[in-house]
């Protein structure tokens, strides 16, 4: 019996020991772990950035994707999902990976132009083909009778932007806190279903009719507006007043100097500033940091937003997560029983 | 022929398939240990490491009881229905022969094998307002999607094969002749079943129940579809965990986790202590 079982297992071994570094030999792999809705924006991304590297230095490189929740995806990296780089939903994340896992920086928002965030995007409003409730701007989404769609801010990243958009155009609008609070108190009335995440969300208000408003990523709208089976079934409302969303990049040091990934995995970045980076961030419908790069036609399809920064609005991420965010923050206050 | 075949017999029984009982013990203790035990202890550890302080006042934030509230009173709910449901579909399985019987037996299995969050889309695309079931029922006045009438639903859904399948062989094993005995002596079809079906599947109906009882309490991916996940009201205590790690509040995670893990544990303690309650039966007919 015990020969018997020895074979197949030693031979399992060699196997193992013969392929193991073979596998491995003089290919270049980065992990980035994104979220979400980039998969297949990443996908082409990747695919360019391999191809132009190989032209570039001669080097074989892949680059293997990992998406989710933003938030998990942080927690991830945190307790040891070797990312080279990390592309998340929000500033908030990244800095969570440099104050707990202590892997980059807490500098590491400077160390790219525009804020580490080569694409932005904003928040809009998805409605029904038609506009049924009329609804122009933030204050009819308050409105009663009107059910609103959003994401669960404690668990979706993208529902924080939705969340303090409305904040922000609420302050403008009442300069009052208490008026601000009682504005998105009504607003979170209207919410019949608090989905974990955006994709989440945007099924529940497309494919099971629920709710008469979305609040969406305008990427997400957009795909949902060009998409096969929901093409023609709605449309898209811009408030007047939105938030830019700046989902940030960032090579993770830590794990790039295990690695000796670095030179690789910044050049990836970088790639992403470049007018083929910059092109195909269009194409899936992310706004250009620098849309001087992108030819004009590729622009159209982005309507005019008046966009105030986090920076600007909330004094940071920082400042906005533990403020809105965080147990016992603006959030909850705003869930407590009456 | 018998003497002959006797001392070639023997040694072929003793011969065990897998090697000595040592080896075997150790493996298995090491796998048990590695893949259950070392996590479990590390959450002891860092539930241990919070204090009873600042265990209770985590467990006694508005929010987390009402999560609490309503993932006992869910589970409880939903793993007496699968028990009433599960008992009827093994009862039919196992004393019916009709075409399709096979394919029902493989069916109970499927909540096993599905990803939790495929049912939730199913099960939500089927009762919420523009579902197949859904808008029939809600122009009647009952929301199903998006209530706590859902999540019974979804629980129900994952916690059926577990009833059914504790329940089935000891139904198997019982066979008519009690019954038959029972209806000889007069007895009703109740006092049968009540006197003579019942007491036997007492332990296998409570080792369904315990079991689908604590999957039921840990259940995420299929209720976080259905449930709404609005805070006081379809919030549940495994979303709540999800959202305390979501706010790197580990410890608020940690002191909810130690709590579904006690409920559990005692749950499947409470199912260990069963057979041996019912040890006089069992013995008997296993004998028998």
């Amino acid at each position: 019996m015990t020969p018997r079982l020895r074979t197949p297992l030693r031979s399992a071994l060699l196997a193992l020991a013969l392929l193991g570094p073979a596998a491995q030999a003089k290919d270049v792999a980065l992990l980035n772990v994104s979220y979400d809705p980039t998969r297949e924006f990443y996908a082409e991304v990747d695919q360019a950035f391999a191809a132009q590297w190989q032209r570039d230095t001669g080097e074989t490189l892949r680059v293997r994707a990992s998406h989710g929740g933003s938030g998990k995806q942080a927690r991830a990296v945190i307790d040891g999902l070797e990312a080279d780089v990390v592309t998340l939903a929000l500033a908030a994340d990244i800095d969570a990976i440099a104050t707990n896992g202590k892997l980059l920086p807490a500098n590491w928002q400077s160390r790219l132009p525009h804020n580490s965030a080569p694409y932005t995007s904003t928040i809009v409003f998805l409605v029904r083909k038609g506009n049924p409730k009329g609804i122009k701007d933030w204050a009819d989404l308050a409105r009663p009778g009107v059910g609103v769609i959003t994401p669960n801010p404690k668990t979706s990243g993208g529902a924080r932007w939705n969340y303090l958009a409305a904040w922000a155009w609420a302050s403008k609008e009442y300069r009052d806190g208490g008026k601000v609070l009682d504005f998105l108190t009504r607003l979170f009335k209207n919410v019949p279903v608090l989905d974990t995440g955006a994709r989440g969300a945007t099924t529940t208000f497309a494919e099971r009719g629920i709710g008469d408003v979305l609040i969406a990523w305008e990427n997400e709208a957009l795909l949902t507006l060009n998409q096969g089976d929901t093409r023609g079934k709605f449309e898209i409302v811009v408030p007047s007043l939105s938030i830019r969303a700046e989902p940030p990049v960032a090579w993770v040091d830590k794990n790039v100097a295990r690695h000796g990934t670095r030179k690789q995995a910044e050049a990836y970045l970088r790639f992403l500033y470049s007018p083929e980076g910059q092109r195909l961030a269009a194409k899936h419908y992310y706004r250009p940091a620098e849309p001087e790069k992108v030819p004009a036609t590729e622009l159209a399809r982005f309507p005019t937003v008046t966009q105030v920064t986090i920076d600007q609005a909330f004094g940071g991420w920082k400042q906005a997560q533990a403020a809105h965010f965080a147990d016992g923050g603006f959030f909850d206050r705003i869930y407590q029983p009456k | 022929m018998t003497t002959a075949a006797l001392p070639s017999l023997i040694p072929f029984r003793t011969r065990r398939p897998l090697p000595g009982f040592s080896l075997s013990l150790g493996l298995g203790m090491a796998w048990l240990g590695v893949v259950v035990l070392l996590p479990l202890l590390a959450l002891a550890w860092r539930a241990a490491g919070l204090g009873m302080d600042g265990w209770l006042r985590a467990i006694h934030d508005p929010r987390v009881q009402a999560a609490l509230k309503l993932s006992f009173g869910a589970a409880l709910a939903a793993s007496l229905l699968a028990l009433v449901a599960g008992a009827i579909v093994a009862w039919v399985l196992v004393r019916y022969r009709f075409p399709g019987r096979r394919l029902l037996d493989a069916l109970v299995d499927l909540p096993f094998a599905l990803p939790t969050a495929v049912a939730g889309i199913a099960l939500t695309a089927i009762y919420s307002s523009n579902g197949w079931v859904g808008r029939f029922v809600e122009p009647l006045g009952l929301k199903i999607a998006y209530t706590w009438l859902g999540i019974v639903i979804a629980l129900v859904f994952i916690g059926l094969p577990f009833a059914v399948r504790t329940v089935q062989p000891v139904l198997e094993a019982l066979g008519h002749e009690q019954e038959e005995a029972a209806a000889s002596l007069g007895a009703s079809r109740f006092t049968t079943l009540r006197r003579v079906i019942l007491p036997e599947l007492l332990p296998a109906l409570l080792t369904g129940f315990s079991l689908a009882f604590a999957r039921a309490l840990g259940e995420y991916g299929s209720v976080i579809f259905i449930a709404g996940n609005k805070p006081f009201a379809t919030e549940i205590a495994p979303l709540l965990i999800t959202i305390r790690l979501e706010e790197y509040d580990y410890n608020g995670a940690i002191a909810i986790a130690a709590l579904l893990l006690a409920a559990s544990f005692v749950c499947l303690l409470a199912i260990n202590a069963i057979p041996s309650l019912f040890a006089h039966e069992r013995r008997e007919q296993g004998r028998g």
